[in-house]
């Protein structure tokens, strides 16, 4: 009973990064699944989100820190709201110069953004508290549920001992609602949004560019509000990252984790198909936690088995790409194209 | 003695079938036109000889050889030169590379074969070393005819030689043509400007939809007064 | 050191760097150009290269080849001799890439290949973290000091101007390739219209591989000469290099190798120069701001075309 409510707990803990990652995929998916836009610089976005988020609801600064700002104990919905804000923002700024080009400029344009943002988080101190990063970022509700959990231990103390385990990890089961919640609600809304004549012309502008400004839209505008979406839910998943780990640092959102993981999870579970993007989260996290399985049983340790573990994703990945191209799942046809591409 | 034969061939791209089975003959020393309107598979005909596109069924004998699905640079070596209607230079290579490009299978010399190209457009020696892009269109055009011939092409397919041409020039174009079937090169066209092609061809085929229309002596074509009203705006 | 002479140094520095990129920069142009996607995997490719020679340069001081240096540089023909080797080794890398993954890929949109190129970016660098690891690892243990040369004050290592002298070479050499050589004309040709080349009778598949060897064989000349300038390689090399290597590419205009040239100089030159100005950690954000600047005003680049 104790080792099943052990791996309970580590279903719970698994089931939230992969919800996390999952939040990211959705973005990933109107931006690249049904706009066609290639950003390769999640990173960023995620990153901005989760920094926005800490400093707007996390702790002050404290004594040791080089920080100066921030940290003004919101309530974590606006640190939330204010998280998909500015990663939006900068989504916008960065889209003015590339939305009018080639998808490869967006490509280098949006990791460029992404390191950039990185050198930002590493260099300036005084927002970010650079590689020491920014400890102790209060949980919502962590208080409360906690005290809680203690009040609960301390008026049964004749619990057994797998109930008292199960019940010690009652905040993540908090949160891990917290986390499906926000996925539902995003999945929700983002099929709704794309089922609307305004999805039909996101799809039309990845299927044919040309056409669809013949059809007198505005291509850019369009692209744009896609851009700026898709950014706005990687800022959330940010805030929700930072508040879960409630430890954030520059090498928290390397390229790995904050965009190619991310890919491979949206191309595996389908691009264009958001029950793929959510389905591609999981089955990665999945592969990705059963890496470790198997580089720890082949004695892999430190760089070996991290750098074996990236390599299997990658070739996944190729694998995916020569063999079932369309992902898991495959686009769902939502409705007709309104431009079918014709070729000359 | 039939230097090209297209037997029933069904082609087009990915899931959209253009040609339903279309069939067309070149004859030694021949000129022949394909005329039709827009959308009758004319070009994509040209691309299924040359391998651009294969076909899903039929059957395409050069000299008697069966070349149906080869690559295109197996069936340039077979002896069939191609000049696409747009894009058909090489931009940022000079004239002279422009034709040098044309006999990159060549391993003999391919100098002589440079000045016999510049004896039939003289224009074109002035310009060998500008690039491609700073010439006229007409000049294009004659780099493109050029470049197809390094080959010695037995056939030389054209795609609409006179499209975007000021009027002045689709007669030098055409009677450039003349000139090279006068070297004993077959030649297989297809041209929107349909009446002046026809006046050089030995023979026509009018496309429409994909499907074979007419065929007959460039006269007969041009003297039939149904295909005149359809196909060349009379 | 004054003002005026610090930018001059700095300026040094940046042709140096500039000649590094600008060998990066080439192949990646020259890829860009032909196979039309943008080889996320460039800089991993340049990477990969520094460590062949490394495999090389320990292997020739295993086999006790004479490794005194050449005087006045800090290495001796080891070092030369896996310079060389490492670019025909990252040819043979980049063909059986090709062969292996995007050749397969080929016909499919070019947005299929650059996500392919991503993963194999990803996988590069982590065959080479799995067998070199994370640390720095040395070509040259010696260290050179500089020398002063008689205007403005301004210092320079003889390995720098080894550096500068190569990479000019590769250049000219590069060069007389493209305009001499039936291949290296194929290749403009193909880069120009791969249809139009393919109906003309030119083996497109010959001169992708061509275009692959030549573009790689650089970058490992790259990666080496910067192995030497720094003395070290480390596997991230290939991710530090990357925005450099692409701001140079759309600086100069897409699939123009000259233009990755000048590219390649106007960011090493930038780069280095603007140390004076805001802080060195900053650099690889400077060649950004150039290239998104350069994407506002004239996205075609400097000498692009069509």
């Amino acid at each position: 009973m104790e080792a099943f409510i052990g791996i309970l707990n580590y279903a719970v803990f698994f089931a939230i990064t992969a919800g996390i990652f999952a939040v990211l995929c959705l973005g990933l998916n109107i931006q690249w699944g049904y706009t066609g836009l290639f950003n390769i610089g999640i990173a960023g976005f995620y990153a901005v989100g989760a920094y926005t988020s800490a400093l707007i609801s996390g702790p002050p600064p404290g004594p040791m820190d080089w920080r100066v700002v921030g940290g003004f104990q919101l309530p974590w919905p606006v640190g939330f709201v204010g998280a998909a804000l500015v990663s939006g923002l900068i989504a916008f700024i960065i889209g003015i110069p590339t939305l009018k080009l080639k998808e490869d400029y967006l490509a280098i344009a949006t990791i460029g953004i992404a390191e950039v943002i990185r050198l930002i988080i590493k260099n300036e101190s005084w927002l970010t508290n650079s590689v020491w990063g920014i400890k102790h970022i209060t949980s919502p509700l962590a208080l409360p549920i906690e005290r809680g959990i203690r009040a609960l231990l301390r008026a049964n103390p004749g619990f057994p001992l797998w109930l008292q385990r199960l019940v010690s990890n009652g905040y993540n089961w908090f949160y891990l609602g917290m986390v499906v919640l926000i996925l539902l609600l995003l999945y929700g809304v983002s099929e709704k949004m794309i089922r609307s004549p305004w999805g039909r012309v996101l799809r039309a502008i990845r299927e044919d560019e040309i056409a669809t400004s013949t059809a007198g839209k505005n291509i850019f505008w369009f692209k744009m509000q896609s851009l700026v979406f898709g950014a706005m839910i990687m800022g959330m998943a940010g805030s929700l990252y930072a508040h879960y780990a409630r430890f954030i640092d520059a090498e928290t959102f390397e390229p790995f984790f904050g965009t190619f993981l991310i890919w491979v999870m949206l191309i595996v579970g389908g691009s264009g198909n958001n029950l793929g993007a959510i389905l591609g989260a999981f089955t990665i996290w999945g592969v990705w936690a059963g890496t470790e399985f198997l580089t720890h049983g082949w004695g892999l340790t430190g760089y070996r088995a991290a750098s074996l573990r990236v390599i299997s994703v990658g070739v996944i990945l190729e694998f995916i790409l020569l063999l079932r191209p369309r992902g898991i799942l495959g686009e769902e046809k939502v409705v007709s194209f309104i431009f079918k591409k014709e070729r000359r | 003695m039939i230097v090209l034969n297209v037997e029933n061939i069904i082609a087009g791209y990915g899931e959209t079938e253009i040609l339903h089975g279309v069939s067309c003959k070149v004859e030694k020393k021949e000129i022949v036109t394909i005329i039709g309107p827009n959308g009758a598979g004319k070009s994509t005909l040209m691309k299924a000889i040359l391998g651009l596109l294969k076909p899903t069924q039929g059957k395409i004998f050069f000299s008697n050889k069966d070349i149906t699905g080869k690559n295109p640079n197996q069936i340039v070596q077979e002896g069939i030169c191609y000049v696409p209607q747009s894009d058909n230079v090489f931009p940022s290579l000079t004239v002279e590379e422009n034709l040098e490009m044309g006999a990159f299978i060549r391993r003999d010399g391919f100098r002589e074969k440079i000045n016999e190209v510049y004896q039939i457009f003289p224009d074109l020696k002035e310009k060998r070393k500008v690039k491609a892009k700073k010439l006229s269109g007409g000049q294009r055009q004659m780099v493109a005819m050029g470049r197809a011939l390094m080959l010695d092409p037995a056939l030389l397919l054209l795609d609409e030689p006179s499209a975007g041409l000021a009027p002045r020039l689709v007669q030098t174009i055409f009677n450039k043509i003349i000139q090279i079937n006068e070297k004993e090169v077959s030649i297989l066209m297809v041209e929107q400007n349909a009446r002046r092609a026809l006046e050089i061809s030995h023979r026509g085929y009018v496309l429409a939809m994909g499907h074979n229309r007419f065929e007959g002596s460039g006269e007969d074509i041009l003297s039939n007064e149904e295909i005149g009203k359809l196909y060349l705006g009379e | 050191m004054d003002f005026t002479s610090r930018i001059f140094q700095l300026a040094l520095y940046g042709i140096v760097s500039g000649s590094i990129i600008t060998l990066g920069a080439i192949g990646l142009s020259l890829t860009y150009g032909i196979l039309k996607f943008a080889n996320f995997a460039h800089g991993d490719v340049m990477a990969t290269g520094a460590f062949l020679a490394l495999i090389f340069l320990n292997l020739f001081q295993r086999l006790a080849l004479p490794s005194s240096p050449f005087h006045p540089l800090s290495f001796g023909l080891p070092l030369v001799l896996a310079f060389i080797l490492c670019m025909v080794a990252t040819g043979g890398v980049a063909i059986g890439i090709d062969s292996a993954l995007y050749k397969r890929l080929r016909g499919t949109r070019s947005i299929t290949l650059l996500i392919a190129s991503v993963g194999v970016a990803f996988i590069l660098r982590n065959v080479l973290q799995f067998i070199w690891g994370p640390d720095p690892r040395y070509y040259i243990k010696k260290i050179q000091v500089s020398v002063r040369l008689p205007i403005l004050g301004l210092r320079i290592k003889h390995d720098q101007v080894f550096i500068i002298i190569v990479a000019a070479c590769l250049v000219i050499f590069l060069h007389f390739f493209l305009t001499r050589t039936r291949m290296g004309k194929a290749m403009r040709a193909t880069s120009d219209n791969m249809d139009l080349a393919k109906v003309s009778g030119i083996d497109t598949e010959k001169v992708i591989k061509w275009t692959w060897v030549i573009g790689s064989a650089l970058a490992a000349a790259g990666a080496v000469l910067a192995g030497i300038d720094n003395k070290f390689i480390t596997p991230s090399f290939g991710w530090d290099m990357l925005l450099p290597i692409f701001a140079a590419v759309i600086l100069g205009g897409i699939g123009s190798p000259y233009g990755a040239m000048l590219g390649g100089m106007v960011i090493g030159l930038s780069s280095e120069i603007s140390t004076a100005f805001i802080a060195t950690s900053y650099k690889p954000a400077v060649a950004f701001i150039i290239m998104v600047v350069m994407l506002l005003i004239k996205p075609r680049g400097l000498l692009g075309e069509k």
